[in-house]
């Protein structure tokens, strides 16, 4: 396959999940500012998303430290100027599958391209800051068709291989971050309090990530923050988990393995091997913030090697 | 020659209805369900259609517009009909014609048997910017050099076909052929049942046949890409629509180089050979170290490895010498040169103002004829006397003096009309027709073509860059 055609392939996926998981990330933020809690700490919620987003200088610089809900909604979702905002993720996507649209099905095409036609079409009328909800549910469904598109029309070859992998590494890096942006937000002294509604937050985490009632499912556990963090990382069987998605970057790399990419795959191995045999117990929520951060660099990481073994990217000197 | 005659008065052919308003053979099963089709209905066929082309992404390029720089090119709902007669006599004046051009090339490029002939003049060729030096001398495989040929055709006075343009470098349209068709069986199922259309459905696997019929001598499997200029290119979907449909590679200049004499593609396998490319990119910028040095879109040594034989380039470089405005006069001469036939297709009667006596009677019936400018396209650089104002002939007039040698003038065709879907309702517009003609071992034409439709109301203007429209063009089977 061509390098540049992998290029586009491998950012296909990684903007296409990152429009979903902006919107998942949105949404937790949204629905809780919607409950009747008072704290500090929330209030600064929509600051520490953000941050842990890497988007809080470009925000600052446009609309200094004024962190209103509507304002930060807008731009994260609508913005035409943010080259992260969901909008932009799903013209990014409709461009990777326009460049490479002789390669990908046609029905993938014609997927990426309607729902890119559609955000530009009702995203400044239909869709606003004041019914961001329906967007993001609008936005994650036509992420599940997208998804379903590819399963069912896409030739399992090396294409399909690097669309997996831009999928996967941006899943992680994610879900990662969600888990980040609520522990931020916990109490500083990690300490675990006994009332339940005091993690209301990581409930509503649970539900952005599909996973609430796989979580009630499986685990007898209460909804604290070192158990959500345990199941959305450690869990095999949950598909936004980050080891489900590390051991598929894992997995589609072996696939594409060429001559020169052996550190690549090795390094990914590790990182799967961290949450594949990897535990909370020992680490506290203290811990889990280290933890944390060191898959986040590693993902970059495998994501600058991937580009230079296989998608044609030029080494830095 | 023929001598151009006074702008017709009649009312211009009309491919579906007789003068005295009786429907011609082709149409009249067509005719036949459009009169008990309601208006409501069409109009709202139309819509579907233009929401499933934006949706497939059926757009072409226009520079300079905001926000995705992408625009439909109007589809018609009303098909053009061509009988099985008719397409009959219109394939063998294609073949014929197109043998004869790629002889011509060739000749050209080899022993200029046709200027020793004197048919025409050396400097005609020589100082031609489509001329191209670095080709002479070169083989070439079966020694075709216009693998893809797109001939327009456009019928006037009593139905007669007149080949208007030969497109020998890179023509385009194509893949609105295989589209309208698709749209058309979408919309209305009912209408292929109730009559035989040839299928074109076939046309990418032909496409491919021939260009992998051309691969340089020896390589048993040839690996056939599709060069594009990229996204931004106005005819970018037609070029990832061929390389999907013939399941090969859409590479850019960028994905190519040249290495020990073979053209490579960059692979996450590392370098593959690439035998046949099949270019939609002007000779200029097919090589930087060759043609245009500034250009960013080639592959630098293409060149060197085409001339040692070791790819193939379609079509081949140097062939717009054969399509030129200039040279279009001489294509009959050429046919009874080459091939010892009279032409089956006749040109349009064509005045050239290098020869004084033309050139006085052009500029004496300025208000009669078109006159085009022999290096333009896409309808630019062309004056049509009867619609322009006194200025602007009189400013045509000084271009003309200024460089006679450079313009072409033909008679105000009465094209063809054939009834269109417009905002009105049904009305007759002006329409040509683009065959597609293939060369390889064999020559092979997909029953059809393309049909471009001016869609203003007496406008003769069919190109997408002016406001044309296309429409399914259905060739009847016996």
């Amino acid at each position: 396959m061509l390098s540049r055609t992998a290029d586009h392939v491998y950012w296909l996926g990684c903007y296409a999940e990152r429009a979903e998981n902006l919107a998942r990330t949105l949404d937790v933020q949204y629905r809780l500012s919607l409950l009747p809690r008072d704290t500090a700490l929330e209030d600064a919620g929509w600051e520490r998303m953000l941050d842990a987003l890497g988007l809080i200088d470009d925000y600052v610089a446009r609309f200094d430290r004024s962190f209103e809900a509507h304002r930060v909604i807008d731009f994260l979702a609508f913005d035409r100027d943010n080259p992260s905002s969901i909008f932009n993720c799903l013209r990014a996507a409709r461009e990777n599958a326009r460049a490479v649209r002789g390669t990908i099905s046609s029905e993938m095409w014609e997927t990426f391209n309607a729902t890119w036609l559609e955000a530009r079409a009702t995203a400044p009328t239909r869709f606003t800051a004041r019914n961001v909800a329906e967007f993001i549910e609008w936005v994650k469904y036509r992420a599940h068709l997208a998804r379903g598109v590819v399963l069912g029309s896409m030739l399992r070859d090396e294409g399909y291989h690097f669309m997996q992998i831009g999928t996967f590494l941006e899943r992680s890096d994610g879900v990662a971050r969600l888990l980040r942006i609520r522990l931020a937000c916990e109490r500083p002294d990690g300490a675990e309090g006994p009332a339940a509604t005091d993690y209301l937050p990581w409930t509503v985490l649970l539900r952005a990530l599909s996973a609430y009632e796989i979580f009630r499912r499986v685990s007898r556990d209460r909804v604290t923050p070192s158990h959500v963090i345990a199941f959305a990382a450690f869990r095999p069987d949950v598909p936004r988990s980050i080891l489900r998605s590390t051991e598929l970057v894992f997995e589609n790399l072996q696939a594409v393995a060429n001559a020169r990419s052996a550190e690549t795959q090795r390094r990914a191995g590790v990182l799967h091997s961290m949450l594949r045999f990897g535990t909370l117990d020992t680490l506290g929520t203290a811990g889990a913030e280290g933890f944390l951060r060191d898959v986040l660099a590693r993902g970059a990481d495998l994501s600058d090697r991937i580009g230079r073994d296989f998608l044609g990217h030029v080494t830095p000197a | 020659m023929d001598r151009p005659t006074k702008t017709p008065t009649v009312a211009p052919y009309d491919e579906m209805y007789t003068a005295d308003g009786q429907v011609r053979p082709p149409y009249e099963v067509y005719a036949d369900w459009l009169i008990r089709e309601p208006e409501d209905a069409l109009r709202q066929k139309r819509a579907e259609a233009d929401s499933l082309f934006h949706r497939v992404g059926i757009t072409f390029a226009v520079y300079g517009e905001q926000d995705g720089n992408e625009r439909l090119i109007p589809f018609d709902i009303v098909p053009r009909v061509l009988s099985a007669d008719e397409w009959r006599r219109l394939a063998a004046g294609l073949r014929q014609r197109v043998h004869a051009l790629n002889a011509f090339v060739a000749d050209i490029y080899h022993g200029q048997d046709i200027l020793r002939a004197g048919l025409l003049s050396p400097e005609q060729i020589f100082c031609n910017p489509q001329y191209r030096p670095e080709m002479q001398g070169l083989g070439v495989p079966g020694g075709i050099y216009a693998h893809i040929a797109g001939i327009d055709v456009v019928r006037a006075g009593q139905g007669e076909f007149y080949v208007l343009e030969d497109n020998l470098r890179v023509p385009s349209g194509v893949s609105y052929m295989l589209e309208d068709r698709k749209m058309m069986m979408r919309l209305f199922p009912e209408l292929f049942a109730l009559n035989r259309v040839a299928p074109v459905e076939h046309y990418p696997d032909r496409l491919l046949e021939n260009l992998a019929s051309v691969a340089p001598a020896g390589v048993a499997d040839p690996v056939v890409v599709v060069l594009t200029p990229g996204a931004h290119n106005s005819a970018y979907f037609e070029h990832a629509f061929l390389a999907q449909q013939m399941g090969v590679e859409l590479v850019e200049g960028q994905d190519l180089f040249v290495r020990d004499g073979f053209v490579y593609m960059r692979t996450t396998r590392g370098p593959q050979r690439v035998d046949v490319i099949y270019r939609r990119i002007d000779d200029d910028f097919l090589d930087p170290l060759v043609f245009r040095a500034d250009s960013i879109l080639g592959v630098a040594g293409l060149m060197s490895a085409y001339r040692a034989g070791r790819v193939t380039v379609a079509n081949a470089i140097g062939t717009g010498i054969a399509d030129d405005k200039s040279i279009y006069p001489y294509v009959p001469d050429m046919i009874r040169f080459y091939l010892g036939e009279e032409p089956l297709l006749a040109n349009v009667p064509t005045r050239i103002l290098r020869r004084p006596d033309d050139l006085a009677y052009t500029l004496a019936h300025l208000d009669e004829l078109v006159v085009k400018e022999v290096h333009g396209a896409g309808g630019y650089g062309m004056l049509v006397g009867p619609a322009a104002s006194q200025a602007e002939r009189e400013d045509f007039k000084l271009r003309i003096l200024a460089a006679p040698e450079k313009y072409i003038a033909q008679p105000t065709l009465a094209l063809s009309t054939c009834p269109t879907f417009v905002e009105q309702g049904i009305a007759p517009r002006h329409i040509d027709l683009r065959p597609f003609v293939l060369s390889g071992k064999d020559i092979t034409i997909v029953p059809g073509g393309l049909t471009r439709v001016a869609l203003r109301a007496g406008s003769l203007v069919v190109n997408s860059s002016q406001g044309g429209g296309t429409k399914d063009t259905w060739v009847l089977e016996e």
